[in-house]
C-alpha cells in the first residue's frame, strides 16, 4: 500500500507496509542513506532523524505512525552550513563518524527549543547517542560552540 | 640488562614474525601448511627475519605513480591505500605526501585505493602501523612528485633543473621568477621519468607545512552532512539485501530448515543455505540460512519467519561461569615457561614478604557502531565488492578463492569504516555477500549485519585469568615476579588445537615488561578456545596491562609507598632492552635495535602525565588518583586518571591525564582524538563491557545488554599530552596503546578514593556493595 511522506521539503509516495520502520523507508527505499543503522532498538541514536522537528529514533518508528514532515541529516542546512555542522567541521568531532549524524540531529533538536544548554542538558540530550569511538567531549564542545554561534548570529 | 632469556623453551615457541593477520592465512592456503609458518626452524627464521613495513605481506610502494595525480586544472589526488575507521589515515597520508609534494592543502583531494597491494604495498590496517610504515615511503612518493613537476619546469623553460624550484603548488624559476602551476605542468610532469630514490630530495622536518601541524579532516564536511559512504551504504541497481541466520554456537551447523513462512514475507525473494566453515573458521564466513529481500527490514522480517534447527556441536557447553574457573584452575599449577630470568622460587623463598592477586577480562566484542556489511556483484567474470574491511587484499583473495575465481577479476572497493577496531579485519561478512550473489546469478547482494548478529557472531577479544606472585624485600620492593597468563588464544582461529598464547600475545606486555626485578618467571599454561578469537583494538594488552598496572599498585600500597614514585622504581632506571633479552621474539614486527624498550621514554610519560595531572593533589573525600603506564605497538604512554566514587557507589570519572610519546607525529590533533577515544574505549572496558556464553551462545544482544561508554560516563575532560618526537627517529603507533593503560589507571584510582580493590572487570556493580 502506498504511504505519503514528506522528507527533507520533497514528497514522496512509497509502496510499503505501514508497519516498515522509517529508517528503512529512508535508507532503501527513498535513497536517502545518511541516517544510520546502529541497533533497531531506539538504543543508539544513530538513526536519529527528525519528525515535526522532534529528534526521533527512526529504527522503531512505523512509517505509518509518522505525521508531519522528516528531515534527516541531508536536509538540516540547503549547504551544509548550519551551526552545528559548521561546529562539527571546525572541532574535528568525528573518527569513524557513523554515529555522528545522529548525534548532530539530535542536538539540533536540543538547540532548538535549548539556545543555550549547560553540561546537564547536553548530558541529558545526548545521553542516547552512542559514539564508539569515543568523541563525547568534543561533541559537548562542538554543541557549545554552535549554541554560541547561533546566539551571536540572531544578536 | 640481567634478564636471560631460556632459549631452548624459545626453541619450541610458535614463531610468527611480524605477525600480519593474513600470514596465517597465507600458511594455511598451501594447504595444511601451518606448521610451516607457524614453526620455521631457527636457522629460516633468521635469515627471513625483515621488520617494519619490509616485513609485511607485499611490504610497501613508494611509486608516485600510484599514489598521486594532478589535473589540468590543478587538483591535486592524493591516493590513501589504508582504511579508514576513525584514526584520520584519510587525511595523514595526504598531509605526507602533499608536504613533500609542496602542494596547496586546498586544492589536495583524497581517493580510496582498492585492495591492490601490488601497486600500493600492503594495505592491513591493523597493528598501529600505517603512519609508522609508510611515513617514509608516503614522504618519498611526495619528494619524486615534486621532483618531475621541477623537471617538466625546467624542460619548459629550457633551464637547469636546479634553477627551479617548486614551491605551494607551483614552480618557480628562480633568476627570472616565471611561474607555472603544477596544474599546467600535470601533463608534462606525468611523463617524466620517475626519479630513483636516491636522487630524491627529502625535505628537512623544519620545513614540513603540514606534517606536524593539526590538520581538518578530509572528510570532516561529507560526515557532518551525511555525504559519507560507508559499507552499509552501497545502493546498487536491483540489488538485494540480505540477512544471515547464523549458527549460534561455534562450530555448529544447520540440521534442517523451513523457508516456507519466510518466503511468505512481503518483498523475500529467496532463502538460501550458506556452508558451514570451522573450527578453525579463519576468516570464513560460519554458515547458515541467508534471507534475500527487496529491502532491509523485509529480510529480517523474513529471517525472524525461519524455522531452523541447529546442530550445535561440541562447544553447545561452552558457559562463562564455568570456564572463568577453568582458568583459575590453570592459573594456579605451573604452565609453560616462557621466560625465565634468574630464579623465582628461590628468590620468593627468600623474600621478606611475598603477595599474590589475580585478574579476570572477560570477551569483549568491538559492537562497531557499523556493524560489518558488504555488497557484492558478479558480471561478466568480474567480480566488484563494496564493503568496509580493515584487510582489502585479503578480502579480494579470499573472495576469490571462494568464488574459484581469479583475484586478477575481483575489484574490492574500500568504503568508510563506521568503526574498525580488529573486527572488519575478517571480512567473513565479504564473503557472505559473494556467496550468495553467486547463488543469484551475480546480482547484486548487500549483506547487513543486525546488532545481535554483530554481538553472536563476532570474533572476540579473548577471556583471560592473569596470576601474579611476587616477593619483596624488607622495603617492599619486588625481587622476584611470576606471571601466569591464561587465555585462549587468537591462533585458535587459524588451528582448533592451538592452546598457548602466540609469541605476539606473550608481546604485548607480559613477555616484554622491562621492569627492574632480578627474578622474573613468566608462564603460559594452556586454555582451549571455544568460541571465534581475534584481534580487538589493542588485544592482549588489555588483560597483560591491568593485571601488571594493578599488582605493580597493589605492591606499592603493601609497601605503603605513593603508586607514582613506586612505579617508577620498580621501571627502573632509564635504559633500553633489548626485548630479545626479554624472550620477546616479536616486537610488534620491528627490528630490536631500532625499537628496543626504551624505559627512560616509559619512565618521561609517567612522570609528564603525573605533573600534568598535578599528582599529589588534595582531594575531597571519595576521590582518588590512579596511575598506569603501558608499552605497546611501540608506543609509550602513561595516563593519571581521577575518579569520584559516592556513598552509592556510584562511579564519575572527572578527569583524565594521558601523556604518550609515539616519536613524532604526522597530524598530532588525530594523535590527541585517539588517545580520547582510547580513553573512553578503556573506561568502557573496565566499568561495562563483558560478553558472556550459556550453553555455548552470546548471551548479550544489543546495547541494552551489551553497554557501551555513553556520555555521561565518560569523562568529563580528557588532556592529551604529547611528548614532542624526533622526526629522524622511528615512530610507533597510536590507534591502539592508548586503551591498556586505562583500566587499571582507573581501578587504581577507585583503590585511592575507596580502598577498595577491583580485580574483576567490568566493575559493574562491585562498588555498590
Amino acid at each position: 500500500m502506498a504511504v505519503s511522506l514528506s522528507v527533507n521539503g520533497k514528497s514522496y509516495s512509497v509502496d510499503v507496509p505501514p508497519q516498515m520502520p522509517l529508517l528503512w523507508v529512508l535508507r532503501d527505499v527513498v535513497g536517502l542513506t545518511g541516517t544510520k543503522f546502529g541497533c533497531g532498538m531506539a538504543l543508539c541514536g544513530a538513526c536519529t532523524v527528525h519528525v515535526n522537528g522532534v529528534a526521533q529514533r527512526s529504527c522503531v518508528m512505523p512509517v505509518g505512525s509518522v505525521k508531519g514532515p522528516v528531515t534527516t541529516i541531508e536536509g538540516l542546512s540547503a549547504s551544509g552550513d548550519h551551526p552545528l555542522q559548521k561546529a562539527w567541521i571546525a572541532t574535528n568531532v568525528p573518527q569513524c563518524g557513523y554515529c555522528q549524524a545522529g548525534q548532530i540531529m539530535q542536538a539540533a533538536a536540543l538547540l532548538a527549543r535549548n539556545s543555550n544548554p549547560s553540561d546537564a542538558d547536553i548530558d541529558a540530550a545526548m545521553g542516547g547517542n552512542i559514539c564508539r569511538c569515543g568523541t563525547y567531549t568534543r561533541i559537548r564542545t562542538a554543541v557549545k560552540q554552535a549554541a554560541a554561534a547561533k546566539q551571536g548570529g540572531t544578536r | 640488562m640481567n634478564a636471560q632469556v631460556d632459549r631452548t623453551t624459545h626453541r619450541n615457541d610458535v614463531v610468527v614474525t611480524n605477525v600480519s593477520r593474513r600470514r596465517f592465512l597465507q600458511g594455511l592456503s598451501l594447504g595444511g601448511l601451518v606448521l610451516a609458518v607457524g614453526y620455521p626452524s631457527a636457522a629460516t627464521a633468521q635469515e627471513q627475519k625483515k621488520y617494519g613495513a619490509d616485513g609485511m605481506p607485499n611490504g610497501w610502494v613508494d611509486n608516485p605513480l600510484a599514489f598521486v595525480s594532478i589535473a589540468e586544472n590543478g587538483t591535486v589526488t592524493i591516493v590513501c591505500h589504508r582504511s579508514e575507521m576513525g584514526q584520520g589515515v584519510r587525511t595523514g597520508m595526504p598531509m605526507i605526501v602533499a608536504d613533500e609534494l609542496e602542494a596547496d592543502w586546498k586544492r589536495v583531494r583524497v581517493a580510496q585505493a582498492t585492495g591492490d597491494e601490488k601497486k600500493f604495498g600492503n594495505q592491513d590496517t591493523d597493528g598501529s602501523r600505517s603512519t609508522r610504515h609508510f611515513f617514509e615511503p608516503m614522504r618519498r612518493c611526495g619528494a619524486a612528485a615534486r621532483t618531475m613537476l621541477e623537471a617538466a619546469a625546467a624542460e619548459r623553460w629550457k633551464v637547469p633543473v636546479s634553477e627551479v624550484e617548486a614551491k605551494n603548488h607551483e614552480v618557480v624559476h628562480r633568476p627570472t621568477g616565471r611561474r607555472l602551476g603544477y596544474g599546467a605542468l600535470a601533463k608534462a610532469a606525468a611523463s617524466q621519468p620517475v626519479p630513483t630514490r636516491e636522487t630524491l630530495r627529502l625535505k628537512d622536518p623544519k620545513q614540513f607545512r603540514y606534517i606536524g601541524k593539526a590538520q581538518t579532516l578530509l572528510d570532516g564536511r561529507d560526515i557532518a552532512t551525511g555525504k559519507a559512504q560507508y559499507g552499509i551504504d552501497t545502493r546498487l541497481p536491483g540489488m538485494l539485501y540480505a540477512v544471515v541466520a547464523r549458527p549460534p554456537v561455534y562450530g555448529g551447523k544447520v540440521a534442517s530448515f523451513d523457508p516456507a513462512e519466510a518466503l511468505k514475507v512481503p518483498g523475500v525473494e529467496r532463502v538460501l543455505a550458506i556452508e558451514p566453515s570451522g573450527p578453525p573458521a579463519q576468516f570464513n564466513p560460519v554458515g547458515g540460512v541467508a534471507v534475500l529481500a527487496t529491502n532491509t527490514w523485509a529480510a529480517i522480517e523474513g529471517r525472524k519467519a525461519l524455522k531452523i534447527t541447529w546442530d550445535d556441536g561440541p562447544n553447545a557447553g561452552y558457559d562463562s561461569v564455568a570456564y572463568k574457573a577453568t582458568l583459575e584452575e590453570a592459573a594456579r599449577k605451573p604452565g609453560k615457561a616462557v621466560r625465565n630470568d634468574g630464579d623465582f622460587t628461590a628468590a620468593a623463598g627468600g623474600a621478606a614478604r611475598r603477595h599474590e592477586a589475580e585478574y579476570y577480562v572477560p570477551h569483549l566484542a568491538h559492537a562497531t557502531m557499523e556493524a560489518p556489511a558488504a555488497t557484492v556483484r558478479i558480471a561478466n567474470g568480474k567480480c566488484d565488492v563494496w564493503a568496509c574491511v580493515q584487510s582489502p587484499q585479503a578480502t579480494r583473495d579470499l573472495v576469490a578463492k571462494r568464488l574459484g575465481m581469479s583475484a586478477d577479476d575481483v575489484t574490492v572497493n574500500v568504503t568508510l569504516l563506521g568503526g574498525g577496531f580488529g573486527r572488519k579485519s575478517k571480512p567473513d561478512y565479504a564473503i557472505e555477500a559473494a556467496v550468495l550473489s553467486k547463488a543469484v546469478d551475480g546480482k547484486a547482494v548487500k549483506v547487513t549485519w543486525t546488532r545481535d548478529d554483530d554481538l553472536h557472531n563476532s570474533y572476540y577479544h579473548t577471556v583471560s585469568v592473569e596470576h601474579l606472585e611476587a616477593g619483596v624485600d624488607a622495603q617492599g620492593k619486588p625481587v622476584a615476579w611470576l606471571h601466569r597468563s591464561v587465555a585462549p588464544t587468537i591462533m585458535s582461529t587459524f588451528n582448533a588445537e592451538a592452546k598457548n598464547e602466540a609469541p605476539f600475545e606473550l608481546g604485548m606486555g607480559v613477555i616484554n615488561v622491562p621492569f627492574a626485578i632480578p627474578n622474573v618467571r613468566i608462564e603460559n599454561p594452556e586454555a582451549a578456545a571455544h568460541t571465534r578469537i581475534g584481534w580487538f583494538r589493542s588485544v592482549s594488552n588489555i588483560p597483560h596491562a591491568f593485571a601488571v598496572q594493578s599488582f605493580v599498585a597493589e605492591l606499592a600500597a603493601a609497601a605503603g609507598r605513593d603508586p607514582k614514585d613506586f612505579l617508577l622504581e620498580v621501571i627502573g632506571p632509564a635504559r633500553q632492552v633489548s626485548p630479545e633479552t626479554l624472550g620477546d621474539t616479536w616486537n610488534h614486527g620491528e627490528s630490536p635495535e631500532r625499537y628496543p624498550v626504551d624505559t627512560g621514554r616509559l619512565r618521561r610519560v609517567v612522570e609528564v602525565a603525573a605533573r600534568e595531572a598535578g599528582w599529589g593533589r588534595k582531594l575531597p573525600k571519595g576521590r582518588g588518583l590512579g596511575i598506569a603506564a603501558h608499552y605497546s605497538f611501540v608506543s609509550y604512554i602513561a595516563t593519571v586518571v581521577e575518579v569520584a566514587v559516592d556513598d552509592k557507589g556510584t562511579l564519575t570519572i572527572p578527569r583524565v591525564d594521558m601523556a604518550v610519546d609515539c616519536g613524532a607525529t604526522v597530524n598530532p590533533d588525530r594523535v590527541r582524538s585517539q588517545m580520547e577515544g582510547a580513553c573512553v574505549m578503556g573506561v568502557g572496558i573496565a566499568t561495562l563491557g563483558e560478553i558472556s556464553f550459556k550453553d555455548g551462545r552470546v548471551q548479550q544482544g544489543n546495547f541494552n545488554d551489551y553497554a557501551v561508554t555513553r556520555m555521561a560516563e565518560a569523562p568529563r575532560i580528557i588532556r592529551v599530552h604529547i611528548v614532542p618526537g624526533d622526526y629522524s627517529k622511528p615512530m610507533g603507533g597510536v590507534g591502539e596503546p592508548g586503551v591498556p593503560p586505562i583500566p587499571p589507571a582507573l581501578c587504581n584510582a577507585i583503590f585511592a578514593a575507596t580502598g577498595k580493590r577491583i580485580r574483576r572487570l567490568p566493575i559493574r556493580d562491585q562498588l555498590n556493595a
